[in-house]
């Protein structure tokens, strides 16, 4: 059974409050539509469960079959440093069906970045490492695809739907 | 299935249709064998495009990657350029299944070779080896922890 490598910590992007006894880890790509298909779905849960659960998402970026993701990765840490990760990881998932070059300034530009900023902030090693580690600890991890979820660290085999059904018979 | 501590049985297979490739040309660096069931079938491209992203890591434990199906050179081609990868795909052809067999990894019922990953270490042994269920995909953690067990010797 694969396990989160390294655990959740201040480093990543968390939804949700510290106190949740259940922390969701998705490993993702924004190009990827099966992601696309679980953001809907993971809103959902963050919805029925509230202060229950914690969400952590890690970029999985598979460059070599998405032009964008990498890109999309970097965008999403650039708004991330103005405070904005979760307005930019909504804004990509939202906006996929046309996900360009140039879709990212756009979205910056809708979500309110400080545009001069963003730009330069997107060109950075320390941007491009932090996707980059975040790619490494789920090779590390276990993960065989996108999304994979991790549920209190331990690698959960399913989809965003069994995940869905997985918490709601726990609750029970 | 060749478990660890064993000598990898040395073969030579196509990798294109005019070029062969022996295991022991890659003498003196550590090697990746994943023999899995098929080209094309949706979970194997997952697989195979999973490790295309990671060949960087292999890379830095001086791994080459190698991937052995019984399917053809001329279908391993187009796999190949459909997905974009960048490692040999060795057709385990004619005789089919010879190379998996001899690695214990060949699936007489439905007569492709089994989901199962081999790291072969420097002088040509079987460091780590792991035969996973046809339709879970095994992911990369156990080929790194394998090439970082290696690299501590």
């Amino acid at each position: 059974m694969s396990t989160l490598k390294p655990e959740v910590s201040s480093k990543d992007h968390i939804e949700g409050s510290d106190a949740a006894s259940i922390t969701i880890v998705e490993y993702g790509d924004y190009q990827c539509p099966h992601c696309a298909h679980a953001y809907p779905i993971i809103k959902e849960i963050e919805q029925t469960f509230g202060d229950q659960i914690r969400f952590v998402f890690r970029h999985f970026p598979l460059q070599e079959s998405h032009e964008f993701a990498f890109q999309a990765a970097l965008a999403a840490e650039a708004a991330a440093l103005q405070d904005k990760f979760w307005e930019m990881h909504d804004a990509i998932y939202d906006n996929q069906y046309r996900l360009s070059e140039d879709l990212f300034q756009e979205l910056a530009e809708t979500i309110g970045l400080d545009i001069e900023q963003f730009e330069k902030d997107i060109q950075t090693d320390a941007v491009k490492q932090k996707v980059e580690d975040d790619f490494e600890s789920g090779v590390r991890s276990g993960v065989n695809g996108t999304p994979s979820f991790y549920v209190n660290e331990t690698k959960f085999d399913g989809g965003p739907e069994d995940l869905f059904e997985m918490l709601k018979e726990s609750a029970e | 299935m060749l478990e660890k501590g064993t000598v990898a049985p040395d073969f030579e297979l196509n990798a294109t249709p005019d070029q062969k490739i022996k295991l022991s040309d890659f003498k003196g660096r550590n090697i990746i064998l994943a023999f899995y069931p098929a080209d094309w079938s949706p979970v194997c491209g997952d697989q195979m495009a999973l490790y295309n992203e990671m060949l960087k890591y292999f890379s830095k434990h001086d791994a080459q990657m190698i991937g052995i199906s019984v399917d053809s050179t001329w279908c391993h081609n187009a796999f190949q350029q459909d997905r974009k990868l960048h490692f040999p795909l060795l057709a385990d052809f004619e005789p089919k299944g010879e190379v998996s067999k001899a690695y214990g990894v060949y699936d007489d019922e439905v007569g492709e070779s089994k989901r199962a990953l081999f790291v072969i270490d420097k002088d040509g042994k079987i460091a780590w080896s792991y035969l996973s269920p046809t339709a879970v995909n095994p992911g990369a953690d156990g080929i790194l922890n394998a090439l970082e067990e290696l690299e501590k010797k």
